[in-house]
Protein backbone atom coordinates (compact mmCIF):
# COMPACT_ATOMS: atom_id res chain seq x y z
CA UNK A 1 0.00 0.00 0.00
CA UNK A 2 1.24 3.52 -1.50
CA UNK A 3 2.01 5.23 1.69
CA UNK A 4 1.05 8.69 2.39
CA UNK A 5 2.09 10.69 5.70
CA UNK A 6 -0.37 13.62 7.75
CA UNK A 7 2.47 16.39 7.89
CA UNK A 8 0.42 18.19 9.89
CA UNK A 9 -3.52 19.18 10.08
CA UNK A 10 -4.13 22.71 7.98
CA UNK A 11 -7.46 23.81 6.47
CA UNK A 12 -7.95 23.59 2.60
CA UNK A 13 -9.23 26.80 2.35
CA UNK A 14 -5.57 28.12 3.52
CA UNK A 15 -4.37 26.03 0.86
CA UNK A 16 -6.30 28.14 -1.31
CA UNK A 17 -5.19 31.90 0.42
CA UNK A 18 -1.44 30.47 -0.64
CA UNK A 19 -1.91 29.51 -3.46
CA UNK A 20 -3.97 32.66 -4.78
CA UNK A 21 -1.19 35.25 -2.95
CA UNK A 22 1.38 32.65 -5.12
CA UNK A 23 -1.24 32.97 -8.33
CA UNK A 24 -0.95 36.69 -8.09
CA UNK A 25 2.91 36.94 -7.59
CA UNK A 26 3.15 35.43 -11.17
CA UNK A 27 0.43 36.97 -12.91
CA UNK A 28 -0.46 40.91 -12.57
CA UNK A 29 -4.34 39.80 -14.06
CA UNK A 30 -5.67 37.99 -11.22
CA UNK A 31 -8.12 39.82 -8.95
CA UNK A 32 -9.42 38.86 -5.39
CA UNK A 33 -13.01 39.77 -4.91
CA UNK A 34 -15.24 38.71 -1.45
CA UNK A 35 -18.24 39.43 0.12
CA UNK A 36 -17.20 40.47 3.23
CA UNK A 37 -15.28 36.67 4.08
CA UNK A 38 -12.11 37.98 3.13
CA UNK A 39 -10.46 36.10 6.42
CA UNK A 40 -12.40 33.31 6.04
CA UNK A 41 -11.21 32.57 2.59
CA UNK A 42 -7.61 33.88 3.89
CA UNK A 43 -7.33 36.47 1.14
CA UNK A 44 -5.51 38.56 3.54
CA UNK A 45 -1.99 37.83 2.35
CA UNK A 46 -3.59 38.49 -1.21
CA UNK A 47 -4.75 41.73 0.28
CA UNK A 48 -1.93 43.21 2.15
CA UNK A 49 0.57 42.02 -0.91
CA UNK A 50 -1.70 43.99 -3.64
CA UNK A 51 -4.35 46.30 -2.49
CA UNK A 52 -5.26 47.38 -5.62
CA UNK A 53 -6.10 44.44 -7.07
CA UNK A 54 -8.50 43.32 -3.76
CA UNK A 55 -12.26 44.40 -4.45
CA UNK A 56 -14.39 44.17 -1.40
CA UNK A 57 -17.71 43.72 -2.72
CA UNK A 58 -19.89 43.88 1.16
CA UNK A 59 -22.19 41.73 1.32
CA UNK A 60 -23.96 41.78 -1.93
CA UNK A 61 -23.14 37.99 -3.48
CA UNK A 62 -24.76 38.90 -6.59
CA UNK A 63 -23.37 42.45 -7.70
CA UNK A 64 -19.86 40.49 -7.06
CA UNK A 65 -20.26 37.83 -9.44
CA UNK A 66 -21.33 40.98 -12.12
CA UNK A 67 -18.70 43.15 -11.21
CA UNK A 68 -16.38 39.99 -11.55
CA UNK A 69 -17.55 39.28 -14.95
CA UNK A 70 -16.96 42.96 -16.22
CA UNK A 71 -13.21 42.76 -14.66
CA UNK A 72 -12.84 39.45 -16.94
CA UNK A 73 -14.12 41.15 -20.04
CA UNK A 74 -11.39 43.47 -19.59
CA UNK A 75 -9.06 41.17 -19.32
CA UNK A 76 -8.73 40.64 -15.55
CA UNK A 77 -8.31 36.91 -13.94
CA UNK A 78 -11.15 37.22 -10.87
CA UNK A 79 -11.42 35.23 -8.23
CA UNK A 80 -14.34 35.42 -6.06
CA UNK A 81 -14.82 33.56 -2.90
CA UNK A 82 -17.50 33.09 -0.30
CA UNK A 83 -18.99 30.31 1.49
CA UNK A 84 -19.95 27.49 -0.84
CA UNK A 85 -23.71 27.80 -0.58
CA UNK A 86 -23.95 31.58 -1.09
CA UNK A 87 -21.58 31.57 -4.06
CA UNK A 88 -23.13 29.12 -5.82
CA UNK A 89 -27.06 28.98 -4.64
CA UNK A 90 -27.41 32.18 -3.87
CA UNK A 91 -26.29 33.75 -7.17
CA UNK A 92 -26.95 30.63 -9.30
CA UNK A 93 -28.77 32.73 -11.87
CA UNK A 94 -25.77 35.22 -12.00
CA UNK A 95 -23.08 32.49 -12.48
CA UNK A 96 -25.63 31.15 -15.13
CA UNK A 97 -25.84 34.25 -17.35
CA UNK A 98 -22.76 36.16 -16.59
CA UNK A 99 -20.08 33.61 -15.94
CA UNK A 100 -20.69 30.50 -17.83
CA UNK A 101 -23.07 31.64 -20.94
CA UNK A 102 -20.88 35.01 -21.20
CA UNK A 103 -18.02 32.69 -20.76
CA UNK A 104 -16.12 34.99 -18.83
CA UNK A 105 -12.68 34.15 -16.86
CA UNK A 106 -14.20 33.95 -13.55
CA UNK A 107 -13.14 31.38 -10.65
CA UNK A 108 -15.03 31.07 -8.14
CA UNK A 109 -13.69 29.95 -4.56
CA UNK A 110 -15.89 27.97 -2.62
CA UNK A 111 -15.56 27.66 0.82
CA UNK A 112 -16.87 25.94 3.96
CA UNK A 113 -18.23 23.60 1.44
CA UNK A 114 -20.74 20.61 2.88
CA UNK A 115 -21.39 19.47 6.47
CA UNK A 116 -17.67 19.96 7.89
CA UNK A 117 -18.45 24.06 8.16
CA UNK A 118 -19.89 22.66 11.15
CA UNK A 119 -21.73 24.67 14.52
CA UNK A 120 -23.51 27.33 11.98
CA UNK A 121 -25.64 24.18 10.74
CA UNK A 122 -27.80 23.76 7.48
CA UNK A 123 -28.37 27.48 6.54
CA UNK A 124 -24.54 27.57 5.90
CA UNK A 125 -23.76 23.74 4.82
CA UNK A 126 -24.49 23.42 1.32
CA UNK A 127 -24.56 19.89 -0.01
CA UNK A 128 -26.07 20.83 -3.04
CA UNK A 129 -23.08 22.98 -5.11
CA UNK A 130 -21.60 20.41 -6.94
CA UNK A 131 -24.44 19.67 -8.53
CA UNK A 132 -25.30 23.52 -9.65
CA UNK A 133 -22.06 23.74 -11.02
CA UNK A 134 -21.79 20.49 -12.80
CA UNK A 135 -25.07 21.32 -14.44
CA UNK A 136 -23.33 24.52 -15.98
CA UNK A 137 -22.19 24.10 -19.81
CA UNK A 138 -18.40 24.07 -19.96
CA UNK A 139 -17.72 24.99 -16.03
CA UNK A 140 -14.96 22.89 -14.58
CA UNK A 141 -15.48 21.48 -11.73
CA UNK A 142 -12.75 20.99 -8.90
CA UNK A 143 -12.69 19.54 -5.59
CA UNK A 144 -9.04 19.14 -4.16
CA UNK A 145 -8.39 17.05 -1.16
CA UNK A 146 -5.96 18.84 1.21
CA UNK A 147 -4.18 21.99 1.67
CA UNK A 148 -1.30 21.47 -0.82
CA UNK A 149 -3.41 19.93 -3.30
CA UNK A 150 -5.65 23.05 -2.92
CA UNK A 151 -3.07 25.54 -3.55
CA UNK A 152 -2.02 23.67 -6.63
CA UNK A 153 -5.53 23.67 -7.94
CA UNK A 154 -5.85 27.25 -7.43
CA UNK A 155 -2.76 27.20 -9.24
CA UNK A 156 -4.23 25.55 -11.94
CA UNK A 157 -7.53 27.41 -11.96
CA UNK A 158 -5.71 30.66 -12.56
CA UNK A 159 -3.95 29.13 -15.83
CA UNK A 160 -7.12 27.60 -17.06
CA UNK A 161 -9.10 29.40 -19.81
CA UNK A 162 -12.72 29.91 -18.72
CA UNK A 163 -14.63 29.39 -15.62
CA UNK A 164 -13.50 27.54 -12.71
CA UNK A 165 -15.46 26.16 -9.49
CA UNK A 166 -13.33 25.44 -7.17
CA UNK A 167 -14.31 24.08 -3.63
CA UNK A 168 -12.50 23.22 -0.86
CA UNK A 169 -13.39 23.48 3.11
CA UNK A 170 -13.32 24.94 6.49
CA UNK A 171 -11.59 22.82 9.18
CA UNK A 172 -8.17 21.46 9.58
CA UNK A 173 -7.96 18.05 8.12
CA UNK A 174 -4.99 16.18 7.31
CA UNK A 175 -1.88 17.63 4.78
CA UNK A 176 -0.78 14.43 2.97
CA UNK A 177 -0.21 14.84 -0.85
CA UNK A 178 3.22 16.10 -1.94
CA UNK A 179 4.16 19.94 -1.39
CA UNK A 180 5.03 20.70 -5.47
CA UNK A 181 2.57 17.80 -7.51
CA UNK A 182 1.07 19.89 -10.03
CA UNK A 183 -2.44 19.86 -10.14
CA UNK A 184 -4.06 18.72 -13.87
CA UNK A 185 -7.11 19.39 -14.47
CA UNK A 186 -9.42 16.81 -15.84
CA UNK A 187 -7.19 13.88 -14.91
CA UNK A 188 -7.56 11.33 -12.27
CA UNK A 189 -4.71 9.92 -9.59
CA UNK A 190 -4.49 7.06 -8.76
CA UNK A 191 -3.47 7.20 -5.15
CA UNK A 192 -2.89 3.62 -4.64
CA UNK A 193 -3.26 0.70 -6.72
CA UNK A 194 -5.34 -2.37 -5.96
CA UNK A 195 -7.27 -5.36 -7.45
CA UNK A 196 -10.38 -5.94 -5.35
CA UNK A 197 -12.22 -2.73 -5.29
CA UNK A 198 -11.94 0.75 -6.25
CA UNK A 199 -12.71 3.60 -3.86
CA UNK A 200 -13.69 6.98 -5.99
CA UNK A 201 -13.03 9.95 -3.81
CA UNK A 202 -12.81 13.73 -3.55
CA UNK A 203 -11.83 16.58 -1.41
CA UNK A 204 -12.12 15.43 2.47
CA UNK A 205 -13.20 11.71 1.64
CA UNK A 206 -9.58 11.04 -0.13
CA UNK A 207 -7.70 11.36 3.06
CA UNK A 208 -10.60 8.64 4.72
CA UNK A 209 -10.22 6.71 1.26
CA UNK A 210 -6.96 6.04 1.90
CA UNK A 211 -7.67 5.46 5.56
CA UNK A 212 -10.09 2.76 4.67
CA UNK A 213 -7.69 0.94 1.86
CA UNK A 214 -5.47 0.43 4.91
CA UNK A 215 -8.22 -1.03 6.71
CA UNK A 216 -9.29 -3.43 4.04
CA UNK A 217 -5.69 -4.47 3.22
CA UNK A 218 -5.83 -5.65 6.75
CA UNK A 219 -8.38 -7.94 6.24
CA UNK A 220 -6.77 -9.44 2.33
CA UNK A 221 -8.86 -6.75 0.64
CA UNK A 222 -7.12 -4.89 -2.14
CA UNK A 223 -8.86 -1.62 -2.67
CA UNK A 224 -7.46 1.00 -5.36
CA UNK A 225 -8.30 4.48 -4.18
CA UNK A 226 -8.89 7.44 -7.25
CA UNK A 227 -8.57 10.67 -6.01
CA UNK A 228 -11.06 13.06 -8.61
CA UNK A 229 -10.10 16.42 -7.66
CA UNK A 230 -11.74 17.15 -10.95
CA UNK A 231 -15.55 16.14 -11.28
CA UNK A 232 -15.82 17.83 -14.48
CA UNK A 233 -14.33 17.35 -16.74
CA UNK A 234 -14.32 13.92 -15.59
CA UNK A 235 -11.39 11.34 -16.43
CA UNK A 236 -13.89 8.85 -17.90
CA UNK A 237 -10.77 6.96 -19.15
CA UNK A 238 -9.16 6.83 -15.76
CA UNK A 239 -12.94 5.84 -14.10
CA UNK A 240 -13.17 2.96 -16.85
CA UNK A 241 -9.47 1.73 -16.42
CA UNK A 242 -10.10 0.65 -12.82
CA UNK A 243 -13.96 -0.06 -13.36
CA UNK A 244 -12.13 -3.09 -15.65
CA UNK A 245 -9.69 -4.10 -12.58
CA UNK A 246 -12.09 -3.89 -10.49
CA UNK A 247 -15.45 -4.86 -11.53
CA UNK A 248 -16.89 -3.07 -8.16
CA UNK A 249 -16.67 0.70 -6.89
CA UNK A 250 -17.49 3.04 -3.95
CA UNK A 251 -17.73 6.76 -4.63
CA UNK A 252 -17.63 8.95 -1.49
CA UNK A 253 -18.14 12.36 -1.20
CA UNK A 254 -19.14 15.33 1.13
CA UNK A 255 -22.28 16.30 -1.07
CA UNK A 256 -25.58 15.40 -1.40
CA UNK A 257 -26.38 11.80 -4.01
CA UNK A 258 -28.35 13.90 -6.34
CA UNK A 259 -25.80 15.56 -9.46
CA UNK A 260 -22.72 14.93 -6.91
CA UNK A 261 -19.64 12.79 -8.19
CA UNK A 262 -21.19 9.63 -7.37
CA UNK A 263 -23.94 10.55 -10.18
CA UNK A 264 -21.41 11.74 -12.64
CA UNK A 265 -19.52 8.27 -12.20
CA UNK A 266 -22.63 6.37 -12.33
CA UNK A 267 -23.50 8.40 -15.69
CA UNK A 268 -20.27 7.33 -17.33
CA UNK A 269 -20.37 3.36 -15.92
CA UNK A 270 -24.16 3.35 -17.26
CA UNK A 271 -23.26 4.76 -20.77
CA UNK A 272 -19.94 3.10 -21.25
CA UNK A 273 -19.20 0.19 -18.97
CA UNK A 274 -21.68 -0.92 -16.19
CA UNK A 275 -20.13 -2.26 -12.96
CA UNK A 276 -21.37 -2.80 -9.20
CA UNK A 277 -21.65 1.10 -7.51
CA UNK A 278 -22.03 1.58 -3.75
CA UNK A 279 -22.71 5.65 -2.26
CA UNK A 280 -21.00 7.43 0.65
CA UNK A 281 -22.44 10.72 0.34
CA UNK A 282 -25.09 12.65 2.08
CA UNK A 283 -28.06 11.43 0.39
CA UNK A 284 -30.57 13.43 0.33
CA UNK A 285 -30.23 15.65 3.50
CA UNK A 286 -29.76 19.04 5.14
CA UNK A 287 -27.30 19.31 7.39
CA UNK A 288 -27.04 20.34 11.27
CA UNK A 289 -24.92 21.98 13.79
CA UNK A 290 -22.09 19.96 15.53
CA UNK A 291 -18.39 19.93 15.14
CA UNK A 292 -17.16 18.52 11.70
CA UNK A 293 -15.55 15.11 12.80
CA UNK A 294 -18.97 14.39 14.55
CA UNK A 295 -20.70 15.56 11.68
CA UNK A 296 -18.89 13.46 9.23
CA UNK A 297 -19.36 10.43 11.49
CA UNK A 298 -23.35 10.81 11.39
CA UNK A 299 -23.58 11.12 8.14
CA UNK A 300 -21.53 8.12 7.35
CA UNK A 301 -18.89 9.28 5.96
CA UNK A 302 -15.60 8.27 7.43
CA UNK A 303 -13.13 5.38 6.73
CA UNK A 304 -15.37 3.18 8.69
CA UNK A 305 -18.34 3.71 6.10
CA UNK A 306 -16.41 3.38 3.30
CA UNK A 307 -14.62 0.29 4.83
CA UNK A 308 -18.54 -1.78 4.97
CA UNK A 309 -19.46 0.41 1.56
CA UNK A 310 -16.16 -1.61 0.13
CA UNK A 311 -17.61 -4.78 1.23
CA UNK A 312 -21.28 -4.64 0.13
CA UNK A 313 -19.52 -3.57 -3.53
CA UNK A 314 -17.33 -7.16 -3.38
CA UNK A 315 -20.13 -8.69 -2.22
CA UNK A 316 -22.48 -7.92 -4.77
CA UNK A 317 -19.52 -8.27 -7.65
CA UNK A 318 -19.15 -12.05 -6.59
CA UNK B 1 -21.22 64.89 -34.72
CA UNK B 2 -24.60 64.48 -36.35
CA UNK B 3 -26.93 66.95 -36.32
CA UNK B 4 -30.57 67.32 -34.36
CA UNK B 5 -32.23 66.36 -37.61
CA UNK B 6 -30.26 63.57 -38.66
CA UNK B 7 -29.75 62.23 -35.53
CA UNK B 8 -34.26 61.94 -35.80
CA UNK B 9 -33.54 60.70 -39.38
CA UNK B 10 -31.36 57.54 -37.82
CA UNK B 11 -33.93 57.24 -34.91
CA UNK B 12 -36.97 56.74 -37.21
CA UNK B 13 -35.27 54.17 -39.27
CA UNK B 14 -34.19 52.53 -36.23
CA UNK B 15 -37.72 52.77 -35.09
CA UNK B 16 -38.84 51.12 -38.66
CA UNK B 17 -36.40 48.74 -37.79
CA UNK B 18 -37.80 47.54 -34.14
CA UNK B 19 -41.22 47.23 -35.63
CA UNK B 20 -40.20 45.26 -39.21
CA UNK B 21 -37.69 42.76 -36.99
CA UNK B 22 -40.05 41.77 -34.24
CA UNK B 23 -42.84 41.51 -36.58
CA UNK B 24 -40.62 39.11 -38.99
CA UNK B 25 -39.86 37.15 -36.18
CA UNK B 26 -43.46 37.22 -34.52
CA UNK B 27 -42.13 37.91 -31.41
CA UNK B 28 -39.61 40.41 -29.25
CA UNK B 29 -40.22 44.25 -27.47
CA UNK B 30 -40.71 46.74 -29.41
CA UNK B 31 -42.14 48.99 -26.64
CA UNK B 32 -39.25 49.92 -24.24
CA UNK B 33 -37.28 49.42 -28.12
CA UNK B 34 -39.14 52.48 -29.04
CA UNK B 35 -39.06 54.33 -25.63
CA UNK B 36 -35.00 54.15 -26.14
CA UNK B 37 -34.41 54.83 -29.72
CA UNK B 38 -34.21 58.32 -29.59
CA UNK B 39 -31.49 59.10 -26.21
CA UNK B 40 -29.27 55.33 -27.82
CA UNK B 41 -29.57 56.80 -31.15
CA UNK B 42 -27.65 60.03 -30.06
CA UNK B 43 -25.39 57.96 -27.27
CA UNK B 44 -24.02 55.64 -30.58
CA UNK B 45 -23.84 58.29 -33.23
CA UNK B 46 -22.83 61.36 -31.07
CA UNK B 47 -21.77 60.46 -27.79
CA UNK B 48 -19.42 56.73 -27.41
CA UNK B 49 -16.20 56.87 -28.34
CA UNK B 50 -16.12 54.04 -30.04
CA UNK B 51 -15.82 51.92 -33.82
CA UNK B 52 -16.27 49.06 -35.28
CA UNK B 53 -13.58 48.93 -37.14
CA UNK B 54 -11.19 48.06 -34.44
CA UNK B 55 -13.58 46.48 -31.73
CA UNK B 56 -12.77 44.14 -29.61
CA UNK B 57 -14.67 42.31 -26.63
CA UNK B 58 -12.13 43.74 -24.42
CA UNK B 59 -12.88 47.16 -24.98
CA UNK B 60 -9.66 48.70 -25.10
CA UNK B 61 -9.61 51.97 -26.15
CA UNK B 62 -12.71 52.50 -26.70
CA UNK B 63 -16.29 53.65 -24.44
CA UNK B 64 -18.22 50.20 -24.16
CA UNK B 65 -22.02 49.39 -23.56
CA UNK B 66 -24.05 46.98 -21.52
CA UNK B 67 -27.70 46.51 -22.29
CA UNK B 68 -29.25 45.68 -19.14
CA UNK B 69 -32.38 45.78 -19.65
CA UNK B 70 -31.34 42.65 -22.33
CA UNK B 71 -35.09 42.28 -24.09
CA UNK B 72 -34.63 45.49 -25.49
CA UNK B 73 -32.44 43.86 -28.61
CA UNK B 74 -34.33 45.52 -31.34
CA UNK B 75 -33.18 48.66 -30.75
CA UNK B 76 -30.32 47.63 -29.98
CA UNK B 77 -29.56 45.46 -33.27
CA UNK B 78 -30.87 48.40 -35.51
CA UNK B 79 -28.17 51.09 -33.79
CA UNK B 80 -25.59 48.40 -33.81
CA UNK B 81 -25.56 47.88 -37.83
CA UNK B 82 -26.52 51.36 -38.61
CA UNK B 83 -23.64 52.43 -37.27
CA UNK B 84 -21.54 49.73 -39.06
CA UNK B 85 -20.83 46.93 -36.42
CA UNK B 86 -22.57 44.42 -38.78
CA UNK B 87 -24.47 44.69 -42.00
CA UNK B 88 -28.06 46.03 -41.89
CA UNK B 89 -29.77 43.23 -43.65
CA UNK B 90 -28.81 40.78 -40.87
CA UNK B 91 -31.37 42.42 -39.29
CA UNK B 92 -33.58 40.15 -41.06
CA UNK B 93 -32.35 37.23 -39.02
CA UNK B 94 -33.40 38.31 -35.21
CA UNK B 95 -34.70 35.78 -33.56
CA UNK B 96 -34.44 32.82 -36.18
CA UNK B 97 -32.92 29.40 -36.05
CA UNK B 98 -29.54 29.98 -36.21
CA UNK B 99 -29.35 33.32 -36.49
CA UNK B 100 -26.38 35.73 -34.23
CA UNK B 101 -29.41 37.95 -33.15
CA UNK B 102 -30.61 36.24 -29.95
CA UNK B 103 -33.68 37.32 -28.51
CA UNK B 104 -31.43 38.68 -25.83
CA UNK B 105 -27.92 39.28 -26.24
CA UNK B 106 -25.57 36.54 -26.40
CA UNK B 107 -21.67 36.77 -26.99
CA UNK B 108 -22.00 33.29 -27.74
CA UNK B 109 -21.87 34.57 -31.71
CA UNK B 110 -19.20 36.65 -31.45
CA UNK B 111 -21.30 39.67 -32.58
CA UNK B 112 -19.14 43.25 -33.16
CA UNK B 113 -20.32 45.76 -30.10
CA UNK B 114 -21.91 42.67 -27.99
CA UNK B 115 -19.66 43.09 -25.02
CA UNK B 116 -21.73 40.67 -22.28
CA UNK B 117 -24.55 38.39 -22.53
CA UNK B 118 -27.45 39.85 -20.76
CA UNK B 119 -31.61 39.89 -20.22
CA UNK B 120 -31.94 38.28 -17.37
CA UNK B 121 -32.52 41.09 -15.39
CA UNK B 122 -30.73 43.34 -13.16
CA UNK B 123 -27.24 42.19 -13.55
CA UNK B 124 -26.39 44.49 -16.58
CA UNK B 125 -25.16 47.36 -13.85
CA UNK B 126 -22.67 45.10 -11.97
CA UNK B 127 -21.26 43.58 -15.14
CA UNK B 128 -20.71 47.75 -16.09
CA UNK B 129 -19.21 48.46 -12.58
CA UNK B 130 -16.69 45.53 -13.30
CA UNK B 131 -15.82 46.92 -16.24
CA UNK B 132 -15.59 50.82 -15.15
CA UNK B 133 -13.38 49.31 -12.46
CA UNK B 134 -11.23 47.30 -14.33
CA UNK B 135 -11.12 50.36 -16.72
CA UNK B 136 -9.89 52.15 -13.85
CA UNK B 137 -6.97 49.33 -13.07
CA UNK B 138 -5.49 49.72 -16.21
CA UNK B 139 -5.47 53.98 -16.09
CA UNK B 140 -7.75 53.77 -19.47
CA UNK B 141 -9.54 57.00 -19.91
CA UNK B 142 -13.15 55.76 -21.06
CA UNK B 143 -15.91 55.24 -20.14
CA UNK B 144 -18.46 52.54 -19.56
CA UNK B 145 -22.41 53.06 -20.30
CA UNK B 146 -25.37 51.10 -19.24
CA UNK B 147 -28.79 51.13 -19.57
CA UNK B 148 -31.40 50.25 -17.41
CA UNK B 149 -35.47 49.85 -17.15
CA UNK B 150 -37.50 51.22 -14.44
CA UNK B 151 -39.45 48.29 -14.23
CA UNK B 152 -36.08 46.09 -14.48
CA UNK B 153 -34.59 48.51 -11.69
CA UNK B 154 -37.56 46.60 -8.90
CA UNK B 155 -34.68 43.84 -9.02
CA UNK B 156 -32.57 43.79 -5.98
CA UNK B 157 -29.18 43.45 -7.23
CA UNK B 158 -29.31 47.08 -9.08
CA UNK B 159 -29.28 48.51 -5.81
CA UNK B 160 -26.20 46.38 -4.82
CA UNK B 161 -24.32 47.48 -7.89
CA UNK B 162 -25.40 51.11 -7.38
CA UNK B 163 -23.82 50.78 -3.63
CA UNK B 164 -20.78 49.00 -5.14
CA UNK B 165 -20.23 52.19 -7.81
CA UNK B 166 -20.40 54.89 -5.55
CA UNK B 167 -18.11 52.94 -2.50
CA UNK B 168 -15.04 52.34 -5.53
CA UNK B 169 -16.01 55.91 -7.08
CA UNK B 170 -17.09 54.44 -10.66
CA UNK B 171 -16.95 58.32 -11.82
CA UNK B 172 -16.23 56.47 -15.38
CA UNK B 173 -19.20 54.95 -15.22
CA UNK B 174 -22.54 56.50 -17.01
CA UNK B 175 -26.00 54.21 -16.00
CA UNK B 176 -29.31 55.64 -17.89
CA UNK B 177 -32.84 54.13 -16.93
CA UNK B 178 -35.40 54.24 -19.57
CA UNK B 179 -38.29 55.69 -17.21
CA UNK B 180 -41.21 55.23 -19.22
CA UNK B 181 -43.16 54.03 -16.06
CA UNK B 182 -44.36 50.55 -17.71
CA UNK B 183 -43.57 47.16 -17.19
CA UNK B 184 -45.54 43.90 -18.30
CA UNK B 185 -48.20 43.92 -16.09
CA UNK B 186 -48.79 47.50 -16.21
CA UNK B 187 -47.28 51.04 -14.78
CA UNK B 188 -44.80 50.46 -13.00
CA UNK B 189 -46.16 52.60 -10.16
CA UNK B 190 -49.48 50.14 -10.13
CA UNK B 191 -46.82 47.28 -10.51
CA UNK B 192 -44.52 47.51 -7.21
CA UNK B 193 -44.39 51.36 -6.01
CA UNK B 194 -41.23 51.89 -7.12
CA UNK B 195 -41.44 56.09 -6.41
CA UNK B 196 -39.13 58.79 -7.25
CA UNK B 197 -36.15 57.33 -8.84
CA UNK B 198 -34.55 60.45 -9.14
CA UNK B 199 -34.49 60.74 -5.17
CA UNK B 200 -33.43 57.38 -4.94
CA UNK B 201 -30.23 57.24 -6.88
CA UNK B 202 -29.39 61.08 -5.61
CA UNK B 203 -30.11 59.19 -1.80
CA UNK B 204 -27.53 56.45 -3.00
CA UNK B 205 -24.79 59.02 -3.51
CA UNK B 206 -25.51 59.14 -7.55
CA UNK B 207 -24.95 62.56 -9.84
CA UNK B 208 -28.04 62.22 -11.37
CA UNK B 209 -29.79 64.14 -14.47
CA UNK B 210 -33.09 63.79 -15.45
CA UNK B 211 -33.58 64.39 -18.95
CA UNK B 212 -36.93 64.47 -21.98
CA UNK B 213 -35.54 60.98 -23.70
CA UNK B 214 -37.44 62.04 -26.74
CA UNK B 215 -36.18 65.64 -27.12
CA UNK B 216 -32.46 65.33 -28.57
CA UNK B 217 -30.91 68.81 -26.98
CA UNK B 218 -32.15 67.84 -23.88
CA UNK B 219 -30.30 64.50 -24.33
CA UNK B 220 -27.24 66.07 -25.60
CA UNK B 221 -27.36 68.16 -22.33
CA UNK B 222 -27.56 65.43 -20.08
CA UNK B 223 -24.52 63.23 -21.92
CA UNK B 224 -22.70 66.83 -21.74
CA UNK B 225 -23.74 66.74 -17.92
CA UNK B 226 -22.39 63.59 -17.46
CA UNK B 227 -19.24 63.86 -19.41
CA UNK B 228 -17.98 66.92 -17.55
CA UNK B 229 -19.14 64.99 -14.07
CA UNK B 230 -15.52 62.27 -14.58
CA UNK B 231 -13.67 63.35 -12.08
CA UNK B 232 -15.95 64.13 -9.54
CA UNK B 233 -15.86 60.58 -8.05
CA UNK B 234 -19.34 59.98 -8.56
CA UNK B 235 -20.91 57.20 -11.20
CA UNK B 236 -23.79 59.61 -13.13
CA UNK B 237 -27.56 58.17 -13.40
CA UNK B 238 -29.56 59.85 -16.33
CA UNK B 239 -33.21 59.25 -16.33
CA UNK B 240 -34.27 59.52 -19.39
CA UNK B 241 -38.16 60.32 -19.18
CA UNK B 242 -39.66 58.48 -22.00
CA UNK B 243 -42.99 57.26 -23.54
CA UNK B 244 -43.18 53.43 -24.11
CA UNK B 245 -44.22 52.78 -27.60
CA UNK B 246 -43.12 56.53 -28.93
CA UNK B 247 -43.40 57.53 -32.23
CA UNK B 248 -46.55 55.55 -33.51
CA UNK B 249 -49.78 56.62 -31.64
CA UNK B 250 -51.63 53.05 -30.80
CA UNK B 251 -48.71 52.19 -29.39
CA UNK B 252 -47.72 55.24 -27.23
CA UNK B 253 -48.20 55.57 -23.35
CA UNK B 254 -49.11 51.89 -22.47
CA UNK B 255 -47.47 48.89 -21.09
CA UNK B 256 -49.67 46.40 -23.73
CA UNK B 257 -46.52 46.98 -26.25
CA UNK B 258 -43.63 45.93 -24.03
CA UNK B 259 -43.57 42.63 -25.61
CA UNK B 260 -46.49 42.33 -27.91
CA UNK B 261 -46.03 42.29 -31.55
CA UNK B 262 -48.39 44.62 -34.69
CA UNK B 263 -50.12 42.44 -36.18
CA UNK B 264 -49.51 43.29 -40.21
CA UNK B 265 -52.27 46.13 -40.76
CA UNK B 266 -51.11 47.60 -37.53
CA UNK B 267 -47.67 47.37 -38.88
CA UNK B 268 -48.43 49.02 -42.01
CA UNK B 269 -49.95 51.61 -40.08
CA UNK B 270 -46.95 52.18 -37.96
CA UNK B 271 -44.63 52.51 -40.89
CA UNK B 272 -46.94 55.11 -42.44
CA UNK B 273 -46.90 57.07 -39.02
CA UNK B 274 -42.90 57.20 -39.31
CA UNK B 275 -42.56 57.69 -42.60
CA UNK B 276 -40.04 56.47 -44.86
CA UNK B 277 -36.25 57.91 -44.38
CA UNK B 278 -33.21 58.34 -46.58
CA UNK B 279 -31.28 55.00 -45.07
CA UNK B 280 -33.87 52.60 -46.31
CA UNK B 281 -35.54 49.91 -44.91
CA UNK B 282 -33.03 46.37 -44.79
Amino acid sequence: MTKYTDTGKKDTRSGFGAGLLEAGKADSRIVALTADLKGSLKMNAFADAFPERFIQCGIAEANMVGVAAGLAITGKIPFIGSFAEFVTGRVYDQLRQEVAYGRTNVKIASSHAGITLGEDGATHQTMEDIALMRALPEMVVLAPCDYNETLQATLAAARWEGPVYLRFGRPAVPNFTPEDRPFEIGKAWVMNEGKDVSIIACGHLVWEALQAAQELEAEGISAEVVNMATIKPLDEEALLATAAKTGALVVAEEHNMAGGLGEAVAGVLARRQPAWVEFVNGADRFGQSGTPSALMAAYGLDAQHLVAAAKRALARKK
Amino acid sequence: MQSHEQLKIIATQVRRDILRMVCMAKSGHPGGSMSSADFLTALYFNEMKHDPATWTRDGKGQDMFILSAGHLTPVYYSILARYGYFPVKDLATFRQMGTLLQGHPSIRGGVKGIFQTSGSLGQGLSAAAGLALGKKLDGDGERVFCLCGDGESEEGQIWEAGMFAVHHHLDNLVAMTDWNGQQIDGPVSAVAGEGDLAAKWESWGWQVIVADGHDFASIEQAFSLARANQGSGKPVMILFQSDMGHGVDFMAGTHKWHGSVPKPEQLEDALRQLGETPLGDF
